[in-house]
């Protein structure tokens, strides 16, 4: 690369701006950069609605950074103080409350974005080939932040950090042989204590956010390497503009679609500050009403549940009775409930990528599917008494609580949406995909 | 001296040196990491904390639990009534391992009652699922644990229930009894726990 000859690329200024940015394209690849992510980047015309999350969850990125990095002067991670220097935020620290409730919010707000995104991606088949790579650093990167959000969710100290971050750290604990080691290893402690919060806030402000950024980069370079998907699924490098040499249904990212994601923003921003200024606790979802209680090792609240983006998994966990005397089956399949996410791009056997032209099999699983997200996702939040017991007559699931059996029941459907799909997308009715995009 | 040829190069050579210098650079990390994955052991001080505790029990109520903390965990002390007693004989079907065989308690304490004593129950609060406390639960069918609850312990985070012996029910996510960390009798009114006592 060093030693070969760059062609010069006219600056889009002239006059003294202009030759500031000649020096530095001398030195530093500013223009391609520019070209080849923003203003040559050719995207499908027909992008829709669904497009807006991928920019959005960006957005919720750098808002989180932000404001996490301020929080940081304020906060003591000490078991001690934690809990006081939160509380010292939200009313002695000028304007805490605020930097609090966003960065609180942005976290919800975050898996919110990256949900509906993943939604896209399951409706139009933005994971299918050539776009495996884009979709399993999606992946990692949804695993990263469910371990962000985790870590940083213990940093108030109060009940619900705490008996949260017990019953998560539990979980390694429940692995064959190795189980206990793990999970004092992870701790620092034989429980969780100053140690763990110490390496938590580690975890949360430094380690985390580097790997979610560089993967965060991954994905986009992987994503401008191949070019975007579109709501039809069809690819529009098939069809070039001979005069022009650029996809004929394609067109430059800047400025079209950066004036599209701003309208995007704007909506989404006054959503944000609906929330932040009238509902930043969101009525005991975004933020928990045990975690006003500082920590107490030696008393469980009386309802404990995990923060709403985590409920659907929570109640896969709960559903699984222990088998052999081990705990670890809900744990196995609360983990396979994540990483099967990572094997959708090769369980599907369809033809075409997007649901417009998916026969009604897909179409009911998808739906099935969501529903069954859903539903597990409430569950998770109440308790598994919360529709009563099945009577004691019926054989098998007598005397079992509603809940619990419905909670099953969905777990088998989330997991035969993937394992199923091999089959059902293979003998689909499918449509015929259209040559070129349509609206 | 032979002059140096660039052109003669030796692939084989060249091939094995490539991979010994990984292999010896990939020693090299591994044997970095030891001290920052030990690091993140318990230290020292951490190991060192944990000595025994020992609690009066003369002024405990029949059907009273104290909590008491042992090694960061919370540990409870019931002085149980002679009918709570009589009920676990009676939970027997009920339960998982009513005989305690698959669970953790010192020999001094697996017997029905799992207790040395029989009014007086020893327990580490602690749900062998997953770390969460139990909640004690010792009135008689609740409306919202059912019409046959003998009274026991009922995990808020996963639904476990457990007997007025710390014994866990069938079907729920606990696979184990609650585990009984040894402890001893000092006189008749003191209870001393020490997970380093032979339980006598």
């Amino acid at each position: 690369m060093a030693n070969t000859v760059k062609e010069p690329i006219a600056p889009p200024v002239s006059g003294p701006i202009g030759q500031v940015i000649v020096w530095v394209d001398a030195r530093f690849p500013l223009m391609s950069l520019w070209k080849g992510h923003l203003a040559e980047y050719y995207a499908p015309k027909n992008f829709n609605f669904w497009y807006y999350f991928g920019s959005l969850a960006m957005l919720v990125l750098v808002m989180q950074i932000v404001t996490g990095i301020f929080l940081t002067m304020n906060y003591k991670p000490d078991a001690k103080y934690a809990f006081a220097s939160v509380e010292y935020i939200m009313r002695d620290v000028h304007w805490g409350w605020l930097i609090r409730y966003m960065h609180s919010t942005g976290a919800s707000m975050f898996f919110l974005v990256v949900y509906l995104h993943m939604m896209r991606g399951l409706m139009y088949g933005s994971d299918r080939k050539p776009r495996e790579l884009i979709w399993i650093f999606g992946c990692l990167i949804y695993l990263t932040l469910m371990a962000e959000a985790f870590f940083g969710y213990l940093l108030p100290w109060g009940q619900m950090s705490y008996w949260g971050a017990q019953v998560i750290i539990n979980l390694f604990a429940a692995v064959p042989f190795i189980g206990e080691d793990l999970a004092v290893w992870i701790r620092g402690d034989y429980n969780i204590g100053d140690a763990t919060l110490n390496r938590f806030f580690a975890f949360h402000v430094i380690a985390l956010p580097l790997v979610l950024l560089g993967l965060v980069a991954a994905h986009i370079m992987a994503l401008h390497e191949v070019g975007s998907n579109n709501p039809d699924g069809v690819d529009i490098k098939k069809h070039i503009d001979p005069k022009t040499g650029t996809p004929k249904d394609g067109i430059p990212f800047h400025p079209y679609y950066t004036v599209k994601d701003v309208v995007g923003v704007v909506v989404f921003l006054a959503l944000f500050s609906a929330i932040v200024f009238f509902a930043p606790e969101m009525g005991g979802y975004f933020l928990e009403k045990p975690n006003f209680v500082q920590a107490d090792p030696l008393q469980t609240p009386a309802h404990i549940a995990p923060v709403w983006y985590f409920t659907p998994f929570y109640a896969m966990l709960r559903a699984v009775p222990s088998f052999f005397g081990s705990a670890f089956w809900g744990v196995a399949v609360m983990g396979a409930a994540t990483l099967i996410l990572f094997a959708l791009p090769w369980l599907d056997r369809g033809k075409v990528r997007s649901i417009r032209y998916r026969g009604p099999i897909y179409k009911w699983f998808l739906g099935a599917f969501v529903v069954s997200f859903i539903i597990l996702g409430y569950l998770g939040v109440v308790p598994t008494t919360v529709w009563g017991q099945i009577p004691n007559a019926l054989p098998i699931i007598g005397g079992v609580d509603t809940a619990t059996v419905v909670s099953r029941i969905l777990t088998a459907v989330y997991f035969a949406f993937f394992l199923l799909m091999p089959w059902y997308t293979k003998i689909d009715k499918e449509l015929p995909e259209p040559e070129r995009v349509t609206y | 001296m032979s002059a140096i040829v660039l052109n003669e190069i030796d692939p084989k050579k060249r091939r094995a040196l490539v991979i010994g210098g990984c292999a010896v650079g990939g020693v090299a990390v591994a044997a970095t990491a030891v001290p920052f994955v030990g690091s993140m052991f318990p230290s020292e001080r951490a190991k060192a904390a944990g000595a025994a505790v020992e609690w009066p029990i003369d002024k405990l109520e029949p059907g009273q639990l104290v909590t008491v903390e042992y090694r960061g965990a919370p540990h409870w002390i019931i002085r149980r009534t002679p009918e709570m007693v009589a009920q676990l004989a009676k939970n027997d079907a009920l339960l998982a391992d009513p005989a305690s065989d698959g669970s953790k308690q010192p020999a001094s304490a697996k017997n029905p009652n799992r207790s040395i004593k029989p009014e007086i129950f020893v327990v580490k609060g602690v749900c062998t699922h997953l770390g969460c406390s139990p909640t004690y639960r010792k009135e008689l069918a609740p409306a919202d644990l059912g019409a046959d609850w003998p009274g026991g312990f009922f995990c808020p985070c996963h639904q476990s229930k457990f007997d007025m012996a710390g014994r866990v029910f069938k079907g729920m996510p606990a696979p184990k009894n609650l585990e009984i960390t040894a402890y001893r009798f000092e006189g008749d009114n003191v209870v001393v726990i020490d997970a380093d006592s032979k339980g006598a």
